[in-house]
């Protein structure tokens, strides 16, 4: 599992309230840019008072690209989410895609870019804006590329082994260390018979 | 731990798994001296990881081989036809502890299912009765629930819905099955914590593995000398045609030859006809052990389908044992049916990362989101079925793709036979219905993915003309080579194959002994 590796933004979350989870160009600061040198950044903020606002190191996440630009990424993003639609997972959990993709070499690079502007060309210029019934076209439309592919394949590891989806669709991870469940209910459910104890022994407790 | 030089003509294991780290302190019991080479690096259930992508990374075979056939492994995995373990234990770190006993009808499966078009049918060069003592020893030392007098293990969230809907469909053998997990503290093991991650090693040493039983008992002789992260590329032999000794890359890539007395290849079904296929040579131009022709022939997986269910109320699936329970009904042969042969119904789960990843390999968009946000209400359940042998699914050597230490890798090609096909829509249907009759609002048909049940590339039989091994696992072309792995199967019954494995382990051993005694060996 991956524990979120998006860097503490100092972004003041004043400045980048939003709730659908995109901020508006020129609410960018200067400074900011300044600070980051990567091609591109990414970022957004995870409502306060959710479960996975706990799991973040702030609500206020920026992600810095090293290869895309920020339209780009974003794209990644947006694209993550027609594949793995959740609505229980923030944005920040997508930007995880773009970072595992924006890792690659120069050759992954290239294909990326040129996957990416293939999407934009079959969203009829702008996969972004598109409705989401678009986008489900556009996406379809590139099933079987490489490119497709790649993103496809990297969702499963980038979007499903974090600590942000754990908590989203309820998988704990790793038990050995709160002693497993031999006393945290590997046996609790309750809303079917219980079978027999010849077919299901009682635990040994010592 | 004991150290034998180069030059000492030992009994060189290939292999830690169950049949190489059985074998090996089987031997050493009796004073045999044996070199174990292991591709993998030890590990320990204090290094084990309870994180699935890490630990498949820690303890998969994941070296590249290539794929070929209509099966749809070769389309969602097409370098990963098998989810194998490269480490000192080999896959009993990895496995999750089902121990049932062959059927009297499967080892003699050509008399039972008749002549088959398109499978390579043979009955076994033994029965169950020969086998019985030796199940017997393997149970007591695996320590398999529901012999020996210990007790089964307490059943989970998982195995209470498989449980509910197989009573209400009236099915009678349904149980948390036979286990080699301690369900009560034994040999110097403790109980099990129901921590989930069988698949991942057991980090409580509940499980049984070679890697903390039969190794450290074997290393307490001084007659054990393991040898981790050793890549044998080859087996030598000497003008006589005896295997005389193994080439291999130590921990260092440093390239070594030991010598050898005898040699015994417990590699799984993979590498195992691999290695003899790469040791060719002019005298064994096709490989050691095949003048058959069969060596890497009948390349056999196990039906391997799952079924997942959704159901209104929390499951937990994730929590204890992988494997909690079976259902053994339909495990017989009942040609009614539409198939010969059986299949058991056992609990699987997996953890939220690797569902992603086998539920429905190649998939996405809603549908598949939907499942995913189902995680915490899903029940599922793994087939185990017997595949039918075919010689043209089999282990071949790639024609131009080498590994790391110069070697061909390996080629898996599998085409599922009509009896399969049946077989599996029987099981999807009979699995959908336990699930339906415990209330499931939705079930799902998971293709087979990467099979971690391997046999049968090196089958036993009586004919020297139609098999590689006798019923000891000796080659019949070369007296002092041993097959020690499940490639050894004639034929694959629908149990989970390691307490078989171990168990002709231990009769190999007795075989070995006894030869090297009256110095036929």
């Amino acid at each position: 599992m991956k524990i979120i590796p998006i860097a503490n933004s100092t972004i003041a979350l004043s400045e980048c309230e939003e709730t659908e989870g995109t901020v508006t160009k020129q609410l960018l600061p200067l400074t900011r840019r300044e600070f980051l040198s990567g091609t591109g950044i990414l970022f957004g903020s995870i409502a306060m008072g959710s479960t996975l606002a706990a799991l973040a190191p702030s609500p206020a996440w920026a992600l810095e690209l090293k290869t895309l630009s920020t339209a780009e990424g974003t794209t990644l993003m947006k694209m993550g989410r027609v594949l793995y639609p959740h609505a229980k997972l923030p944005d920040a959990v997508y930007a995880l895609l773009a970072k595992d993709l924006d890792a690659g070499d120069a050759k992954t690079v290239a294909m990326l870019k040129d996957g990416i502007a293939s999407l934009n060309k079959a969203a009829k210029g702008n996969f972004d804006n598109a409705n989401d019934a678009a986008k489900l076209v556009a996406v379809k439309s590139i099933e079987g590329t490489p490119f497709f592919n790649a993103v496809r394949g990297k969702c499963i590891t980038s979007l499903y082994d974090n600590d942000m989806a754990y908590a989203a669709f309820g998988y704990p991870g790793s038990s050995w260390d709160k002693g497993g469940y031999i006393t945290r209910g590997f046996q609790d459910l309750k809303w079917l018979p219980e079978p027999s104890k010849e077919a299901s022994p009682e635990p040994y407790m010592g | 731990m004991a150290k034998f030089g180069y030059d000492e003509a030992v009994v060189v294991i290939v292999g830690s798994g169950a049949g190489g780290g059985t074998l090996a302190n089987e031997l050493c019991q009796k004073g045999v001296k044996v070199v174990v080479l292991e591709a993998g690096a030890l590990q320990s259930p204090a290094t084990f990881l309870n994180d699935e992508w890490k630990s498949f990374s820690q303890l998969a075979w994941l070296d590249n081989r290539t794929t070929s056939g209509n099966w749809r492994v070769a389309k969602d995995f097409p370098n990963l036809p098998t989810w194998i373990c490269k480490t000192v234990g080999g896959t009993t770190t990895h496995w999750a502890g089902a121990s049932l006993r062959l059927e009297a009808h499967e080892m003699k499966a050509k008399t039972t299912y008749g002549n088959l078009k398109g499978a390579n049918l043979q009955d076994w060069p033994i029965t169950l009765k020969d086998l019985e003592p030796y199940y017997a020893k393997a149970e007591d030392k695996m320590g398999v629930t529901r012999t020996n007098g210990i007790p089964g293990l307490p059943g989970n969230n998982n195995f209470k819905v498989l449980h509910a809907g197989a009573k209400k469909l009236g099915y009678k053998e349904v149980h948390t099955g036979n286990m080699a997990i301690n369900s009560v503290p034994r040999h110097d093991r403790g109980r099990c914590m129901q921590i989930g991650f069988c698949f991942q090693g057991c980090k409580s040493g509940a499980k049984w593995s070679t890697l903390y039983t039969e190794l450290p008992a074997a290393e307490k002789t001084g007659n054990i000398d393991l040898r981790p992260d050793s890549h044998v590329t080859r087996i030598e032999h000497n003008d006589a045609g005896k295997v005389s000794g193994v080439i291999y890359f130590d921990k260092d890539g440093k390239e070594q030859r030991q010598k050898a007395r005898v040699v015994c290849v417990a590699g799984n079904s993979i590498e195992t006809p691999r290695l003899l296929l790469l040791s060719a040579s002019n005298k064994f131009p096709d490989g050691l052990a095949n003048s058959s022709g069969q060596v890497g022939r009948n390349y056999m997986r196990h039906l391997t389908a799952s079924i997942y269910a959704a159901f209104k109320e929390p499951v937990h699936m994730y929590r204890g044992t992988t494997m909690a329970g079976i259902i053994r009904d339909e495990a017989g042969n009942n040609t009614k049916r539409g198939f010969v042969g059986g299949y058991e119904m056992e609990t699987l789960s997996l953890g939220l990362p690797f569902m992603a990843a086998f539920l429905n390999p190649g998939g996405w968009g809603s549908e598949f989101s939907w499942w995913m946000e189902q995680y915490a209400n899903l029940a599922g359940m793994w087939i185990v079925g017997e595949d039918m042998p075919r010689e043209t699914n089999r282990v071949t050597l790639h024609k131009d793709l080498k590994d790391k230490w110069g070697s061909a890798i390996p080629n898996v090609h599998f085409d599922d036979h009509d009896n399969d096909l049946a077989m599996r829509n029987h099981a999807f249907t009979a699995g959908e219905n336990v699930y339906k009759a415990a209330g499931a609002i939705k079930t799902f048909r998971t293709p087979p993915y990467p099979s971690t049940h391997n046999l049968g590339t090196c089958r036993m039989g009586l004919d020297a003309k139609t098999s590689v091994c006798n019923s000891f696992g000796q080659t019949h072309d070369i007296s002092n080579l041993f097959i020690s792995d499940g490639s050894q199967f004639t034929t694959g019954g629908a149990e989970n194959p390691t307490l078989t494995i171990v168990t002709l382990a231990i009769r190999q051993a007795d075989h070995i002994a006894a030869q090297m005694s009256s110095k036929n060996l």
